[in-house]
């Protein structure tokens, strides 16, 4: 049997995993906090700031990362279709990850909100303060939030069909610890 | 290059229905967060929904205190604040204010003299570009007691049903006191000779790192003279913008800022509820008001004066309101400055 057993560098599964913890707490964090008017809602607000600013940093460094390792190649028998989903909805992650904590800081910067992470380190404001600009990065930071989480339950669900059904080291590569190998 | 010992057409169905629980489970915890699943949860959009008049909110204003108009000042700090708070407009010096004087109504066509409460919004700003936000209004306390009472007044004002607000009003007595307040405050004429509380409380920290439970007030110079109602709603519908616009040309109009402080015991959550009035008041400096400005081209306009920003040395108390507040003043934000259209900056026609 072919099986690919090329995993990503410790570093690489490190990253992977901290931020798709940093990254599912946003989501929920996020739609809690604007549906809320209780007194978590300051606390939930401030913690979303401070950690889209660690998701930007940590998704920069993983692009890095990405450009000097690369990644596994993907099993030669993976059909087509999966193939291209799997390629496509990585961009899309990455350019998300990257886009939503920018979308965020510009839509603060547009409305003249001070935008201070972990109660010290106060961020210039990146736009000036336009009505139009902050609906127009408000919405995209909206929508796009969507669209994240679905494409990270896509991500989850094709993890788990790699790892359940497929069993063809896929999940393996990016799993926190090396599994034995039946 | 399928390997034999893997045919797909004997895909087991119990990982996939695995998958299917896993990924709906994560759907669901989402969706309950959202508030999609509990539609009694009490939200800002409700909130601000809710203070809509009957024809509707005025496009591309705020959705209450609607009406107002903006000014421009200084701040000038004695330096007494530092005793309380760190807070860098606290040390003595100059720091430029923009602020806008407000009416506590959602429609934006109401006379001047039917609205009885009167507001100030605030924005001081500190060399290094902190900023301390401020919305207060001129009652000495607050009608109910809770962000939710606060929702159920405005529900029941705007209820058809004639039983409504003595129902509402049974179940919070605490708005009987502000009735009382209502029904015997003296008006005034202006803007000028209004004060204006923060009713919430905060907590300043000292640079030493002591904390105080504080509201404060802003006390006018000018002296308060009282019109009869009756009087006051013989003038034109907006004569207290008029009246302070011209009121400006004579000079320059002053507020002492007053900090008061807690003490232990003292119903820091309920700005329904009065301090005791032998409690600490610090003066910390004055609020001078230099220009006044229509709103549609005013310099407060883009301001959202949400309570909780707030600078180094201040922070929210146990009192509930300003988050509530931050979150429903956000949602009002977001909704006008969407329909900024309605609002042209240019001239001071208001109503599309």
């Amino acid at each position: 049997m072919n099986r690919i057993l090329q995993r990503f560098t410790p570093l690489q599964r490190a990253l992977h995993w901290l931020m798709a913890i940093c990254i599912l707490a946003m989501f929920f964090i996020g739609v809690g906090m604007v549906s809320s008017i209780a007194p978590k809602y300051l606390p939930l607000i401030a913690i979303h700031k401070s950690l889209g600013g660690v998701i930007l940093i940590l998704a920069l460094i993983r692009l890095g990362v990405r450009w000097r390792y690369g990644a596994p190649p993907l099993p030669a028998d993976l059909p087509v279709p999966m193939r291209l989903a799997a390629e496509l909805s990585h961009y899309i992650l990455y350019t998300l990850m990257i886009a939503m904590p920018l979308l965020g800081w510009g839509m603060l910067s547009a409305a003249n909100y001070p935008i201070v992470l972990f109660g010290t380190v106060r961020l210039p404001m990146i736009l000036p303060q336009s009505d139009s600009l902050h609906t127009e990065l408000w919405s995209a930071h909206y929508y796009l939030a969507f669209l994240f989480f679905a494409i990270v339950l896509l991500h989850l669900a094709a993890a788990l069909f790699h790892a359940l059904v497929r069993h063809d080291g896929v999940f393996e590569a990016m799993a926190p610890v090396p599994r034995r190998d039946s | 290059m399928n390997s034999p010992d893997r045919p797909p057409a004997r895909i087991a169905l119990g990982p996939l229905v695995l998958i299917a629980l896993v990924v709906g489970a994560v759907a669901a915890a989402f969706a309950y967060t959202a508030g999609w699943l509990s539609p009694q949860r009490l939200t800002a959009n409700k909130v601000v929904d809710a203070f809509a008049p009957p024809g509707g909110p005025a496009l591309g204003h705020r959705r209450n205190h609607v009406k107002g108009i903006c000014f421009t000042g200084v701040f000038e700090a004695n330096g007494a604040g530092s005793s309380l708070s760190e807070a860098p407009m606290f040390r003595a010096g100059q720091y430029p204010a923009i602020g806008r004087f407000n009416l506590a109504t959602a429609d934006i066509k109401a006379a001047d003299a039917t609205v009885r409460v009167r507001g100030m919004g605030l924005q001081i700003t500190a060399p290094g570009g902190q900023v301390w936000r401020m919305a207060m209004i001129d009652s000495p306390f607050f009608p109910v007691s809770t962000p939710q009472g606060l929702y159920g007044l405005v529900v029941a004002s705007g209820s058809k049903d004639p039983d409504a607000m003595k129902t509402f009003a049974g179940s919070h007595p605490e708005l009987g006191h502000f009735g009382a307040w209502a029904q015997s405050a003296p008006w005034t004429g202006s803007f000028a000779e209004e004060p204006y509380n923060s009713l919430n409380s905060f907590v300043f920290t000292s640079s030493t790192g002591a904390a105080s439970v504080v509201r404060w007030s802003l006390l006018p110079s000018a002296n308060p003279v009282s019109i009869p109602p009756d009087e006051l709603a013989k003038r034109a519908p907006d004569f207290l913008e008029q009246e302070i616009t011209e009121r400006i040309k004579g000079g320059p109009l002053r507020w002492t800022l007053v900090i008061h402080v807690a003490e232990k015991g003292d119903p820091t959550s309920d700005p329904s509820q009065e301090w005791p009035k032998n409690r600490p008041a610090v003066e910390v400096g004055a609020l001078t008001v230099q220009a006044i400005e229509p709103e549609a081209n005013g310099p407060c306009r883009d301001i959202n004066y949400d309570p909780t920003v707030l600078p180094t040395g201040m922070g929210t108390s146990d009192d509930p309101f300003p988050a509530a507040r931050s979150s429903a003043y956000r949602r009002s934000y977001d909704l006008r400055a969407a329909e900024a259209e309605y609002y042209p900056a240019t001239g001071a026609e208001a109503t599309p």
